[in-house]
């Protein structure tokens, strides 16, 4: 909403600074988006007397002025004006100055051979108007030196401000001087606002009818209206262009300008016909599909049911309360003219907005709720501004033709004032409470210590007792709320962060520490790379994405990380390993939303190192990397890793030979970890080989209960005994089943399993490998002898023999 | 005696000029080995008178050890300078690099560090950190927060949507983290103090805005707070997250529909070069908004706004992470570029705690 200094000063009498109505206008929920204070920007341009003005030497079409900016001070100027001659006053602009309408500094110059300093300015370049044929003409009274932009009143300065979409009452410039005024800077000049009814002298041609079915009546609410016969539609008063010029908008004519003014002043949208392109009565009601029209703005628009329309017999003029029709528009020509003030339905205004997409000052104030009591006042204030400036000798008014009835929204509220304390800690004394509210118009009946408060019709946002609390503590200031502290609930505040939660943090400085990077990637992402994933559903897809490249909600993190490992390798970076924790998308319902923490380790990004290194370059990452990576992040998180069983199985988009999945029984999957499938790299345009986990965190069984101590510690004395064996067992045994058959053999006494040799070659047959392993064994309360350990070691043999067919290599002896 | 005189100086004397463990070793052996010199003289004690015998054996015994402690020390001496000698050729190059410690190369994210600031100080001040879903229904994402049926918000150029289901209800992308404030409304009696950090998403794409974003959501509920504790709650938690003594707050009025008296709240800062500095200053910076509970929303709960009242507000992660570390861009938070990670990221030992200081 913009607004110049003067036009509010119109209904607000105050001796308030710039500066000090801006900074209460920010504090009362008007907040001042921009202040160009056009006084001070135009103030550089002052008055010139142009002493002399001779044919330019070598120009035809120029002439050389002199000009008298005062202080004895004179300037040669270069001008091309046609009415540039000697004895007129001008606008001069010294060298160094820019032209506020074209941004042109003026520089010292040289034209045709003759120096020119400074510039002699149009009306265009003052932003004046659309005048450029000749240099602006000052009164001959106008004092040489001084700025000239107060003599057309141009030095108004324009405000605008943000108007939140409850305080509809604030888009006209009385409604922001009522509230300027409660604010105590000023006094509202109720009596400028005063509209007196003008008396009609003939019954209007033209009847307006809403004609509505029961089901969509409520679309034009009340529509009043008038008929003025023999105007002469003319350009508005200068000052008034000035105004409109200031807030962006462009003069017209007088007719149309006036609906504009009364739009900004009051909040109070109107139109006007052309009553001669009128066929019969004018009628609201719901369009009918294939009906269109030309609106104001020069396009076509199709009306359907769903949309409000003014029509006459014969076409549809318009959309009611949002845009009317160039055909039935007035014109400079136009002689007889028809208001239109009519109290629309807010939603009605927006389902016909929102299908249109016309953006109109109407729509953006009948969209929000106007006074619904305006309708009549917008005629007579019309009626007045026409005979102003358009009558004529001949010029007659009808009487106000009004259909239908204006809604009441009569809010009443029954206001405890002990509220205002109770949720704002504010002690306001009650007088001033009162005062605010009148001042804000409000009517207020003192019951003690309730106040029964009706709400002015202006105001569609008050329902309840908050409401009257927001508007008090509004005006009183919310400088003067005290702050304080909330209290403590406990002496040492208590650990908040849930399981889950303390998963997530710990996950991310884990992954962290093995020198990975964490990246933070949008949810969603291409479909065909979400079916990559084995995701991207019909229910995780959106209606109306951004573009589609972000359509679908990821099943994964992978496809957003695959994707940028390829960016940062064509940025030249080859060892690479990211991870992210974030949310993963199985399905729309709140279980299918989990938190993964996934990572990918690129080129020779190992934890041990990465690159070229003197004491041994690091080789390129394998599965092992990544089942390093989960492994280690279980055990960070609090889970003791080894109670996952580890299997040969992962989803698709995994090489199928060169993954594993750690899990909790074959319902409960944890973790993927492996080679990314080559075919899926491929889709990336990668073709080398990226490893990585996923981890699922929801699928992680909360501990059933806290336990904070520890199992006592049981030391011996005496030394664990190591030994090594190896077995040749068939290629495709798993070594886990191998070492679980180790420490199964006597799980009391066998503890530190490590397979430390995996051997195949033609020596030990095809299809075998020799797999090697070093275990403990525990003495706890005697120095076992030889053939003690010879009897461990033997159960360790015969258990592997049984759950694996290996066969010891050499003998126990 | 006068031999042994003798014999000492001897021995001494070659003890002192052997210059290599072997030859000491022989000397020793010349001298006290089973043949030695000295051993032999031992020998020759059984044959002498009692009284002759106890004075020369002693004065034997103290020869040998003599002997044995000018051994010992020649000895050490020797292996000392084996052992200086071997040293002065063992050199190694100390300017050699050594491999890059992982914990130093990796990174958080600047938004996970930021995430952890705000939960210490919320956490010290009562709140309790809260979760929702991402999906979220039209009833906890709009309804239940007020916004009524023809709002703004709920349009398509603001609020993403998946297809209508079955029953023809289309579920939304949460376009604020408001919907924990409902879920948490309705299953925790008050009091009620939580904070919502999360991922939030509206349909908008330019240079300032990104279609994801991260919020944290303030709610109290309780019979007593009012905007004083809303004022003061914000405060403290500014001054603490900007690090900073001095730090002033201006709340203009505003409007959203979840809050009745509502708030937009600045803080100050001032301009350093190109640098914006929180703290004290004079100009203001928009940063939240926030306001008293709506009566609806708490009725929305099955809370009696007569009786229970509190705030809420919620502001931008992102933004007061770029703020306080001088991010620049918001969409290249979402860019995965390791560059970036690694220039404006965290290293795994930044541990944001109150008691050691949230930033480094």
């Amino acid at each position: 909403m913009k607004f110049t200094l003067s036009w509010l000063k119109d209904y607000l009498d105050t001796d308030a600074s710039l500066v000090q109505i801006c900074d209460i206008l920010t504090d009362i929920g008007l907040e001042v988006e921009e202040l160009v204070d056009n006084g001070a920007l135009l103030a550089p341009f002052t008055v010139g007397y142009v002493t002399d003005a001779i044919q330019h030497p070598n120009a035809d079409k120029l002439r050389l002025c002199t000009v008298d900016i005062g202080d004895g001070e004179s300037m040669q100027v270069v001008c091309g004006a046609p009415n540039a001659r000697a004895g007129i006053k001008v606008v001069f602009a010294r060298e160094g100055l820019t032209i506020p309408s074209n941004g042109m500094l003026l520089k010292p110059t040289e034209i045709r051979g003759v120096k020119s300093c400074g510039m002699i300015c149009s009306e265009r370049e003052m932003g004046m108007s659309d005048e450029h044929d000749g240099i602006i003409e000052l009164p001959e009274n106008s004092v040489v030196g001084e700025p000239f932009a107060p003599i057309f009143g141009i030095d108004d300065p324009m405000i605008e401000i943000a108007i939140t979409p409850n305080r509809p009452d604030c888009l006209g410039v009385y409604g922001i001087a009522r509230d300027l005024a409660a604010a105590g800077l000023g006094k509202l000049k109720t009596d400028a606002a005063k509209i007196i009814p003008i008396k009609g002298s003939f019954k209007s041609d033209v009847d307006i009818e809403l004609n509505f079915d029961e089901v969509s009546n409520s679309a034009c609410k009340q529509f009043a209206g008038r008929l003025i016969k023999n105007v002469e539609n003319r350009p508005s008063p200068k000052w008034l262009q000035q105004r409109l010029i200031a807030i962006g908008l462009r003069p017209i004519s007088a007719l149309v300008d006036i609906t504009n003014y009364v739009s900004y002043d009051r909040c109070r949208p109107l139109h006007v016909y052309d009553a001669d392109k009128i066929s019969g009565n004018i009628i609201a009601r719901m369009g009918k599909q294939g009906e269109t029209y030309k609106a104001l703005d020069g396009k076509d628009y199709s009306a359907n049911e769903t949309t409000c329309v003014i029509a006459d017999s014969e076409r549809v003029l318009g959309f009611g309360g949002v845009m009317g029709g160039d055909y039935s528009g007035s014109q400079l020509d136009t002689k007889n003219i028809f208001l239109e003030s009519a109290y629309f339905d807010p939603i009605a205004i927006a389902i016909t907005g929102r299908q249109s997409g016309i953006q109109s000052d109407a729509r953006y104030r009948n969209e929000r709720g106007i006074d619904t009591q305006s309708c009549i006042e917008g005629v007579e204030m019309a009626t007045k501004l026409v005979l102003d400036w358009c009558a004529t000798d001949n010029t007659l008014v009808s009487d106000v033709v009004i259909a239908g009835d204006a809604p009441i929204r009569g809010k009443q509220v029954e206001f405890p004032i002990t509220e205002v304390k109770r949720l704002s800690s504010l002690d306001v004394p009650k007088p001033r409470m009162i005062s605010i509210l009148l001042d804000l118009g409000f009517t207020v009946a003192d019951k003690g210590d309730i106040l029964m408060v009706d709400a002015p019709e202006w105001r569609p946002d008050i329902h309840g007792k908050q409401d009257l609390v927001e508007e008090i503590v509004r005006i009183y200031g919310f400088e003067q709320v005290k702050s304080t502290p909330l209290e403590r609930l406990d002496t040492v505040a208590k650990p908040v962060l849930t399981p889950i939660q303390k998963k997530v943090a710990t996950s991310r400085r884990l992954l962290a520490s093995r020198g990975m990077k964490e990246a933070v990637t949008y949810s969603f992402i291409p479909q065909d790379q979400a079916a990559l994933f084995n995701g991207g559903g019909k229910e995780l897809i959106l209606e109306n994405p951004i573009s589609v490249e972000m359509s679908t909600m990821r099943p994964s993190l992978l496809p957003n990380l695959l994707a940028a490992s390829q960016r940062n390798a064509g940025r030249g970076i080859a060892d690479q390993a990211m991870f992210e924790v974030g949310q993963i998308f199985q399905g729309a319902e709140n279980a299918d939303q989990k938190l993964a923490a996934t990572g990918f380790r690129r080129g020779t990004a190992k934890l041990a190192g990465q690159g070229r290194n003197w004491q041994g370059s690091s080789q390129k990452v394998d599965l092992y990397d990544a089942k390093a990576d989960a492994i280690a992040m279980l055990n960070g998180i609090g889970e003791q890793a080894e109670r996952f069983q580890c299997v040969a199985d992962a989803p698709s988009y995994f090489h199928p030979g060169r993954s594993g999945t750690l899990r909790l029984g074959p319902k409960n999957i944890i973790a993927h970890f492996g080679e990314i499938h080559p075919r899926i790299l491929k889709a990336y345009g990668i073709n080398e080989v990226i490893v990585a986990f996923e981890i699922i965190l929801n699928a992680i069984p909360l501990p059933k209960k806290k336990t904070i101590g520890k199992a006592a510690l049981n030391l011996s004395n005496l030394l664990n005994v190591k030994r090594d064996l190896a077995f040749i067992v068939d290629e495709n045994v798993e070594a886990i089943k191998l070492l679980n058959a180790v420490i199964g053999a006597d799980k009391k006494q066998i503890s530190g399993v490590t397979l430390f040799d995996v051997y195949q070659g033609t020596n030990i047959g095809d299809g075998k490998k020799s797999l090697a392993v070093e275990f403990s064994i525990k003495q706890s309360e005697k120095t076992l002898n030889d053939e003690e350990l010879t009897i461990i070691m033997g159960k360790v043999v015969a258990k592997v023999e049984k759950t694996t067919g290996g066969k010891l290599v050499g003998s126990l002896k | 005696m006068a031999d042994l005189a003798e014999l000492e100086q001897k021995i001494i004397g070659l003890i002192a000029t052997a210059d290599d463990l072997g030859v000491l070793e022989s000397i020793r052996i010349d001298a006290l080995g089973k043949k030695g010199e000295i051993s032999l003289l031992l020998k020759t004690l059984g044959k002498m008178q009692a009284e002759e015998r106890k004075t020369f054996g002693a004065a034997v015994n103290q020869l040998k050890g003599r002997i044995n402690q000018a051994l010992a020390t020649r000895k050490t001496a020797l292996e000392d300078e084996v052992l200086d000698k071997r040293l002065a050729t063992e050199t190694l190059d100390v300017t050699l690099p050594v491999q890059a410690d992982p914990s130093h190369q990796g990174r958080l994210h600047p938004l996970s560090q930021v995430w952890e600031e705000v939960t210490a100080i919320f956490a010290d001040m009562g709140f309790t950190i809260a979760d929702g879903p991402h999906i979220e229904t039209d009833f906890y994402n709009f309804t239940a927060l007020n916004i009524p049926p023809h709002h703004p918000a709920r349009q398509e150029h603001d609020t993403f949507y998946f297809a209508p289901d079955a029953e023809g209800n289309r579920k939304v992308l949460r376009t604020q983290t408001s919907n924990v404030q409902i879920r948490t409304m309705e299953n925790q009696e008050p009091p009620i103090r939580i904070v919502a950090p999360g991922r939030t998403y509206r349909c908008d794409s330019d240079l300032t805005h990104t279609p994801q974003f991260h919020q944290i959501e303030a709610l109290v509920i309780d019979k007593v707070t009012t905007l004083g504790h809303l004022k003061g709650t914000l405060e403290e938690f500014f001054k603490a997250f900007f690090e900073v003594d001095d730090l002033k707050i201006r709340f203009r009025s505003n409007h959203f529909p979840f809050t009745e008296i509502s708030y937009e709240v600045d803080i100050s800062y001032s301009r350093v070069g190109n640098k914006i500095v929180i703290g004290d200053g004079e100009e203001w910076l928009e940063i939240l908004g926030s306001g008293m509970v709506h009566p609806n929303v708490l009725r929305n709960c099955g809370l009696d706004p007569d009786v229970y009242q509190g705030f809420a507000f919620g502001m931008g992660i992102d933004r007061i992470a770029m703020l306080k570390y001088g991010i620049p861009d918001l969409r290249a938070f979402f860019d995965a570029d390791l560059r970036w990670i690694e220039h404006y990221g965290f290293t795994p030992f930044d541990i944001p705690s109150l008691a050691g200081g949230l930033s480094r």
